[in-house]
Formats: C-alpha cells, sequence, structure tokens
C-alpha cells in the first residue's frame, strides 16, 4: 500500500491511520489511491524529489526549533523602542489577548447569522464603538491596512465626484504612500487616480495651505491629510482645509489614530467626509509590521454608504418579533457579491483585529481613552523637551503632536546610523531614520513615546543619547 | 453506519450589545498614571492640544469593570458554533491550526517586533520567511514569493498590479488591458482585474466543466494582459489542458497567474512552474494551517513568480547577503512598491513554517491523499441520499479535494432550499456548509470539503445528519424551513438590510433610525 511509509498517524489527521484509509478506499472501490487522481494528466505530473527538510511531528521538536528561530530576534520587551512610523508600540490588554484566541472566533469560517451570532455581533459592536469614537454613523468592517484604507477611501471619492486628483501631504508616511499609489493605478488604465503632492510647511510641519490653493481645482476629488500627520504633528488648519476642498465640490477624507481621539476632537468636527485610519492601536501587538490594520467611516449617506469596497454588518431583525440579528448590509455592491461590478474589491481582511478593538474599547470606556490620550500627549511632550535640552539635539515641532515628533540631529558630528548602533548596544531602539524620505529635514528621526514608557525610560533614554552623540 | 445526531442546543445568553451595558465611571482599565517628574515637568497641559483640535464632549462609549468585559466577549464566543462542531466548508479547506503555533505567535520575539528594528535583531523572522519562500518555492517551482497580500484577493490584486508593470517595462500596457478568467474563478479575481482598470473577460463553462480551448483561442488577442485562474475548480474539475492554455496565452503575449486556492487536492502533484505558469498564489491560512479567524483574516496570500516577473515583486524582500546575514532589499527600480505596509503578516508566516515543517512533503503528498480520498468517500454515500445530484453528473471521473452537489431536485419536491438544509444542519452542531460563490449556475447547492482534518466519524455525522434533514424535508418540510430551532437566535428575515432607512451598521444610527421610522410600515 502506498501510505506504508507512515506507520504512524500525524496528529493534524484522523483519518492517517491505515484502517480509516483503507474503509474508505473500500467504499469507493479502489485499489489504489493514485486512482482518484486520474483528472490529472501524467504530463501535468511533477516527477521530481521534493528537497525540504525532515518533519518534525513531535511538538516537542517543533516547538524548540521554532523557540530557537524566533529568539534570534531581539524584542521591543527586552529592549527600550522608540520606532512608530506606521506601526505603533502600545500596550495590550491581557483580556484582548485572551478574546482573540477563543477558538470560536479563531479558527473558523462564516457561519450563518444564527449560528455565528455572537462573532457577527462582536463585528457589530466594533462598527459601533469605532462610531463613537468617530463621531460618525457608517462604519465598515477592517481592511487590510490604514494605507489600504486610505487606497479605497480615494477610489470612493473619485467615483463620487467623476474626478481623478487627489491632494495628499507631502509630509505622507512614504510606506503608506506607496501603497496608496499603488490603489490609485496606472495611467495607461482605466480609474487611474493622478496624486498631487501638497508642500508642507517647515515651520510648523503641517500643509502650506497656499500650496494647497495652488493646487485645488475641479479636477480635484478629494483633498487627503492625517491627524496627526506622519511627522507627528496635528493639522490644525483642519477646519481651513476641510472647508478649501468643499468650496472645489472635493471631498475631504482625514487619517487618523482613534487612540487619540478621547483627547482630539474627531475629524467629522471639522468637515471631514470620509474618514480612515489604523486600528493597530487599539489592542494589536505590532506583529513586526504585520498588526497593521485600517478602517473607514463615513456620515451614513446613501452618497457615501453606496460606495464602500468592504462588507459590514446591520442589526435587523428575525423571525420572531422582537429578536435581534445581525446581518450583512450592501453586500450585492461588494466584489464578493458582484464580481468585477462590485465596488473595488474585497476578501478576507483583518477582522480578527476588528474583535480585538472592541474589546480595547470595551475596556477603555470614555475616561479610559480621555486618560491615555492625555498621558501619551504628557510622556511624548516630556520626553521632546528632554531631547531639546541634549546639546547638539532640537526638537522641530516642539509642541501640537501626538505621540511622534522630529529630532534634529545636525548639530552633532556623529552620524545617524552610528547613533542608532550605540543606541542599540544600550538595549535601545532609536527612532525611524528620516534622512532618505525627507532630506529637507536634515538629519532627523522620527521618535515615538507613548503610555508604555515610564519616566526612568525616557531619562534612560535622554542620558544614553547624550553620551552617543558627543 | 447511521450515528446517533446530537441533542445539541446553541448557548444562549441572550447578550445584550456593549453598547447597552455598564453603568457610569466604571473602569476596565485604567491608563499609567504621570510619574511626578513628567506630571510636574511638562508645559502646560492646556497647551497639549491646539485649541481648534480639543476634544470636549464626552465619548458615548459603555463604562464596564475588565470582568464584565472579559465575560461580555466570553458569552458572545460562545454563542458562535465557530467549528467547534463540523465544519466542512468548501472552498476554504478548514484545518486543524496548530496551537503551538499561537503559543510562539503570543511569544514577545513575535508579538512585540517593530519592522524597523535593526536587521541584526530580525534575523529569527528573516530566517523562518526565508526557509517558507524555499518550501514553497519548491512545491510551486516558482523563484521568489512575497509574504506582503494580507490574503487571496490581495494577492490576485498583487498579480494585477504586476501585470500593469509588466507590459508599461514593454511600453505595452495601453494596449494590453484585458483579463481572461473563468466563471468559477473566485469573485476576488475579476474584482481585482477591473479594480487595477483591466477590462475582465469571463469564459463561461461547457459541457466538460470547464471552458473549452476554442473559446480561450477567441478570448486572447494583442489586447490579452493575463490570464488568472484556478485548477481544479470549485466543484474538483481539474482542467487537463491547463499546459495548451498557458501557452496559448503566452504566444498572445500574456502572463499566466495560477490561483492555488483548491491547492489541497494537487500538492506535490502538481507544480505551477512546470505547467508553465508565470505566479502563482497559496493562502497559508488555509492550505498551511494558520487559522481564518472568522474568515476575516490576518492572513496571507503568498505570491510566487517566475525570474521573468520577480524584478517586479513589491518590496522589501528578505535576502540573504554575502556575509549569509539575512537582510531586507529594497531597490529593485521595476517594482510595483507595495501592495500593504511593511513585509506582510509576518506571524501568519510563522504559522505557515511551523505546519510545513511538522508536516514535511510526504505528510503534505498524504494530507493531498487524505482530502482527495475523504471526498471521493462522502461522494459515494451523499449520492445515495434522496434529492442530492452532483454538479456536472455525467463528468464521471474522481473529483479531486470538493465536489459541488445540488438540492435542485430536493428543492423542486419539496420547497425546501439549499439555505433551509444548511440552517436545520446548524441544530445538530454542524457549522454552516458553503453553497456556492456567485454566480449560482448550479441549483441549489452546497459543497462540502472534507480535508484532511475531520475523522471518519465526523465525515459520517455530517453525512447522517445530511440525510436525516434531507428525510424531514420530505416528511416534514416546515420544521428545515423554519430551522434553526437549537440555535443561538432564529432565522434572520434581514428587512430592509439593503434599505437607507433601516440598515444601520454603528448603534448611534440604529437609535437614531429607530426614532424616526416604525418597523411597521415598512412591512
Amino acid at each position: 500500500m502506498e501510505f506504508a511509509s507512515h506507520q504512524n498517524a500525524h496528529p493534524y489527521m484522523a483519518n492517517s491511520t491505515a484502517a480509516a484509509k483503507k474503509i474508505m478506499m473500500d467504499v469507493i472501490g479502489i485499489k489504489d489511491v493514485e486512482e482518484l487522481f486520474e483528472q490529472i494528466p501524467s504530463d501535468n505530473r511533477f516527477p521530481g524529489e521534493f528537497h525540504l527538510d525532515e518533519p518534525l511531528e513531535s511538538e516537542v521538536q517543533l516547538h524548540r526549533h521554532m523557540s530557537d528561530l524566533l529568539h534570534r530576534n531581539s524584542s521591543c520587551s527586552e529592549n527600550l523602542n522608540f520606532l512608530g512610523a506606521g506601526v505603533w508600540q502600545h500596550y495590550v490588554p491581557a483580556v484582548v489577548d485572551v478574546i482573540v484566541s477563543r477558538s470560536e472566533f479563531l479558527t473558523p469560517v462564516w457561519g450563518t447569522s444564527s449560528s455565528d451570532q455572537g462573532r457577527t455581533q462582536v463585528w457589530f459592536e466594533f462598527q459601533s464603538q469605532l462610531g463613537a469614537l468617530l463621531d460618525m454613523d457608517f462604519v465598515g468592517l477592517p481592511v487590510y491596512s490604514y494605507g489600504a484604507a486610505a487606497g479605497y477611501a480615494i477610489k470612493m471619492a473619485a467615483r463620487m465626484t467623476g474626478r481623478n486628483q487627489v491632494l495628499i501631504p507631502a509630509s505622507l508616511d512614504p510606506e503608506r504612500r506607496a501603497v496608496i499609489q499603488t490603489y490609485c493605478g496606472a495611467e495607461e488604465l482605466n480609474g487611474y487616480i493622478d496624486i498631487v503632492e501638497v508642500a508642507f510647511m517647515p515651520q510648523t510641519g503641517q500643509l502650506d495651505l497656499n500650496d494647497l490653493d495652488k493646487k485645488m481645482s475641479n479636477k480635484v476629488a478629494a483633498v487627503y491629510f492625517e491627524n496627526p500627520g506622519y511627522l507627528g504633528q496635528f493639522e490644525s488648519q483642519s477646519a481651513e482645509i476641510a472647508r478649501i476642498a468643499r468650496a472645489q465640490d472635493a471631498e475631504t477624507i482625514v487619517g487618523v489614530d482613534p487612540l487619540s481621539l478621547g483627547a482630539i476632537a474627531p475629524p467629522s468636527s471639522y468637515g471631514a467626509d470620509i474618514v480612515v485610519g489604523t486600528i493597530q492601536t487599539l489592542g494589536v501587538h505590532m506583529n513586526a509590521g504585520g498588526g497593521v490594520a485600517g478602517f473607514i467611516a463615513t456620515r451614513d449617506e446613501e452618497r457615501y454608504a453606496l460606495q464602500y469596497p468592504t462588507l459590514q454588518v446591520s442589526v435587523t431583525d428575525t423571525v420572531v418579533p422582537g429578536e435581534r440579528a445581525f446581518g450583512l448590509t450592501l453586500f450585492s455592491q461588494s466584489s464578493y457579491g458582484s464580481r468585477e461590478h462590485g465596488n473595488d474589491w474585497t476578501g478576507n481582511g483583518v477582522y480578527l483585529w476588528a474583535i480585538a478593538s472592541s474589546v480595547y474599547m470595551a475596556l477603555l470606556g470614555p475616561t479610559g481613552f480621555r486618560e491615555i490620550g492625555m498621558d501619551i500627549l504628557r510622556r511624548s511632550h516630556y520626553a521632546a523637551k528632554r531631547i531639546a535640552s541634549i546639546p547638539g539635539l532640537t526638537v522641530n515641532w516642539p509642541a501640537g503632536f501626538f505621540k511622534e515628533f522630529v529630532v534634529n540631529f545636525d548639530g552633532v558630528t556623529v552620524e545617524l546610523e552610528e547613533i542608532d548602533k550605540r543606541l542599540l548596544e544600550n538595549g535601545i531602539f532609536g527612532g525611524k531614520i528620516l534622512t532618505n524620505d525627507f532630506p529637507q529635514l536634515g538629519k532627523a528621526a522620527l521618535y515615538c513615546v507613548t503610555e508604555i514608557h515610564t519616566q526612568s525610560d525616557i531619562d534612560r533614554l535622554v542620558s544614553t543619547l547624550e553620551r552617543v552623540t558627543k | 453506519m447511521t450515528s446517533k445526531l446530537r441533542n445539541y442546543h446553541a448557548a444562549v445568553w441572550d447578550e445584550p450589545i456593549i453598547m447597552e451595558m455598564g453603568a457610569i465611571n466604571r473602569r476596565g482599565f485604567i491608563p499609567p498614571i504621570a510619574e511626578p517628574g513628567i506630571a510636574s515637568s511638562t508645559i502646560d497641559e492646556r497647551n497639549l492640544v491646539p485649541n481648534s483640535l480639543r476634544r470636549e464632549d464626552r465619548l458615548e462609549l459603555p463604562e464596564l469593570s475588565e470582568f464584565e468585559v472579559l465575560r461580555h466577549y466570553e458569552h458572545l464566543a460562545q454563542q458562535t458554533l465557530g467549528m467547534m462542531g463540523i465544519s466542512l466548508f468548501g472552498t476554504c479547506t478548514m484545518k486543524y491550526n496548530p496551537r503551538v503555533n499561537e503559543r510562539l505567535a503570543m511569544s514577545p520575539y513575535m508579538s512585540e517586533i517593530h519592522p524597523y528594528q535593526n536587521e541584526a535583531t530580525l534575523q529569527g523572522i528573516f530566517e523562518i520567511y526565508s526557509r517558507l519562500d524555499h518550501i514553497l518555492q519548491e512545491l510551486s517551482g516558482m523563484e521568489k514569493f512575497t509574504f506582503q497580500p494580507g490574503g487571496g484577493a490581495g494577492a490576485a490584486y498583487t498579480h494585477m498590479c504586476m501585470t500593469r508593470a509588466y507590459h508599461a517595462s514593454r511600453g505595452e500596457l495601453s494596449q494590453r488591458d484585458e483579463i481572461i478568467t473563468t466563471l468559477l474563478s473566485h469573485p476576488s479575481n475579476p474584482a481585482t482585474a477591473a479594480a487595477a482598470g483591466f477590462k475582465v473577460i469571463t469564459l463561461p463553462l461547457e459541457e466538460d466543466g470547464y471552458p473549452s480551448v476554442d473559446a480561450l483561442r477567441g478570448a486572447v488577442s494583442s489586447r490579452t494582459a493575463a490570464l488568472i485562474m484556478n485548477n481544479p475548480d470549485d466543484i474538483g474539475i481539474y482542467n487537463p489542458h491547463v499546459k495548451e492554455w498557458v501557452d496559448i496565452v503566452h504566444e498572445a503575449g500574456g502572463l499566466c497567474f495560477y490561483d492555488h486556492a483548491n491547492f489541497n487536492g494537487v500538492m506535490t502533484r502538481i507544480r505551477a512552474a512546470d505547467l508553465g505558469f508565470d505566479a502563482c498564489m497559496f493562502m497559508l491560512h488555509k492550505t498551511f494551517g494558520s487559522p481564518k479567524s472568522g474568515s476575516g483574516g490576518p492572513a496571507v496570500g503568498a505570491y510566487g513568480c517566475s525570474e521573468k516577473l520577480r524584478p517586479f515583486l513589491p518590496g522589501p524582500l528578505v535576502e540573504k547577503n554575502e556575509n549569509g546575514e539575512f537582510t531586507l532589499f529594497d531597490s529593485e527600480p521595476l517594482s510595483i512598491g507595495r501592495v500593504r505596509e511593511f513585509w506582510g503578516n509576518a506571524p501568519v508566516v510563522m504559522r505557515a513554517y511551523s505546519w510545513a515543517r511538522a508536516m514535511g512533503s510526504q505528510r503534505i503528498r498524504e494530507a493531498a491523499d487524505l482530502s482527495v480520498l475523504a471526498n471521493n468517500y462522502m461522494e459515494k454515500r451523499l449520492l445515495q441520499i434522496p434529492g442530492i445530484s452532483k454538479g456536472f453528473p455525467a463528468l464521471t471521473k474522481y473529483r479531486l479535494e470538493m465536489t459541488r452537489y445540488s438540492l435542485g431536485q430536493l428543492t423542486d419536491d419539496t420547497g425546501v432550499s439549499a439555505i433551509d438544509i444548511q440552517n436545520r444542519l446548524t441544530d445538530f452542531g454542524i457549522d454552516a456548509f458553503w453553497l456556492s460563490h456567485e454566480p449560482w449556475f448550479i441549483p441549489e447547492p452546497f459543497t462540502p470539503e472534507a480535508g484532511e482534518l475531520w475523522s471518519l466519524e465526523d465525515l459520517d455525522y455530517w453525512i447522517d445528519a445530511l440525510a436525516f434533514v434531507c428525510n424531514e424535508a420530505y416528511s416534514n418540510p416546515e420544521i428545515v424551513k423554519t430551522s434553526p430551532h437549537n440555535q443561538v437566535i432564529h432565522r434572520m428575515k434581514g428587512v430592509g438590510l439593503d434599505d437607507p432607512r433601516v440598515w444601520a451598521t454603528t448603534w448611534r444610527s440604529y437609535k437614531k433610525k429607530n426614532k424616526e421610522i416604525s418597523h411597521a410600515e415598512l412591512q
């Protein structure tokens, strides 16, 4: 029998026993399992050998092998990390990890609205809680990332307005920008959207409104900006930007970090039409960047709702009066429902992180969000102030930021790479070096400080920076 | 062989929506309290936020204790059947997701890693990337994989972007604006093509269960940018002319992409590159043992390509440098840039590598054998149930890891639909089966996929329960039509789900709309 090489059953495969195979083959009426592959022509078959490592069927050995590999990493747990720039280190409460590890949420597929009611309810709760944070009435299920959310939203605006230009800040995260670029298509093909940069002011890090005025026209589908922006700064001219966009009937799309929204006004309050952002900051580990996750939210108006590419759930009814259910709304406009005729495309997203974020938002509540927003502001400003006191170092924009700020090293002779290397020797991951992406900022790095950093962590960074920049 | 059907009932907590719960000033989490040094030295609190952006209103979020939050979501977990029964959800290859990988994923050496860390501190995860890349290269014959796409649809989209870049590099993109696919490709294939700016040509199925070579010949032209197809398709039929297909498209100057969503039944038997494909995609959250998370991800559509397309891959890619250290390589001038930020769902890549190591090549082949064996075993028994037939019944060769069946006869006889049967089965602790992607060309379809996970007893229970329910459809159709009866809630009615006066994706919207309208006027 062709299975003879395996005497043992494998723990992942119940039917990998000789007896089970025999029963199935007898019922089918075959002598050799190879008969079942009669559809595949012989010249389609791979005749060679595979060169894979020997299997580790024992969990003991597998765990050892995997642990040995992972321990070749150094983590932000045993080091002091000041990297942000698109994925940020925040504390993930234990309850979040417990809930996202539940088998019922972790391993299954869709189910039905009756049998998998609990998970569908959590999705609705996620949308509802995010809606409360954002002051927005219509929220979709999460998308792959912040950049994907921005890309989708820009395409929504292009479809709504029939225009093909988007204005973005020149200070945008190059990583996020590259994703947006991919979503905006190719000039030779349908649906192409031209990305036009608007300069930022070197004195404030905020958008240059003169440049915005110059580039604004009736070709512009949307103006996109962020609060806080990639370089950390809040855009205090937000309402003015939205007004300028509206004057040309363009949509205003704002990217946010929802973790800031207990302390910071939501984009709806200054005229945003579509809000996008990350949910990684709401209870998702960084996961080497795999923690990224995005969302799209708008007012509950048909003009917007009918453009969503996402799936989303709505409260609805059952056959029993008064009983509540949750079901997909506007399914038929998704690519699942209408293939190439649907809005854009959707697929497997990051819905487990909707559950993580829902638990996180439930734990924090209004007071928690207010406090954590203020706490991050206090710690980051404390850090910026202390760093700015180091000889040769300055902070570009010492006020008006959330958790990230640009540190300038022009006043010291040591190179940034060398500084980072020395910090690493002291167990510190320094901020993201900006020189390649933003040469106009000089020798600069983006530092990120959150609620996880204690005063002594920050003091240790400062004293180490003092030493290694000499 | 008739199993005793379980006396099952789902947990019913009648759990409120979290927005309705809690009490004022209750706390579930306390952020850190500023140390005296921070509190005293900070700039004026009032200047921390620009005036124009200060938030004064109190968030309308519920206030609960930590335990209440835990219990609420645990109740909701219990109100989720969630593969705790038997899930033969076709097209999704329900596998065991080894919990050792969950433990590893929770380790700070995986979860608390930042993608911009110094590369010397990332050698472990880079090595895992490199090792899985090697395994997938072996299984497909491709030259290089990227793990950046966040799912199967993300990989299809990646291919559309690669196709754009490839033809643009040859100055042919404005001429080559058509993507060819088949009626049975996943909806995301035509959708990503259209989203990327291409026109879509969908080939219909013919009597053999797949489009004919002539149909393909009729569709290709100097405008063909690429072919995107899966094989076998979702009904378990393998297109034996696949090599000829690839040749036809190549002769016309197009690229060929193999959507390996249905890889499970053919693992180790065929290799995409050997069939001539330029690129292929594996779903790590499906075929390689990583969890599906309620079918929502995080996931990875691992996208692999030939040497010809390699310069167009999104960056950054893990490579080995001359010192034998792993490094991120991101300076390919022809690269499509990014399809998602950073380098992919690293924990999913880690789980997939771990799964592949736990299996090895012979066990991977055994898994393919078992999934095809189980599917054909099921077919023998399922076709004995009155009212059930299989799609393309004239095609008698053994199907691969899936077969699409039809309940059309049963519906004609009894008025009971496939959705009714799906719901009724959940009354016996069986997870909803998969019906069919759009379009439904087989009446009242359902598509079980046994895979290698489920035991013979599980498969028999599933079949016996289905036989019982089909019998009910003939003897007592009302009980099936009004099902489920043992579930968390009754059948969704869904009145007004697509009506702007009714739909509510947030609690605030729901409250507003329920002030404005009464449900009575919508009936």
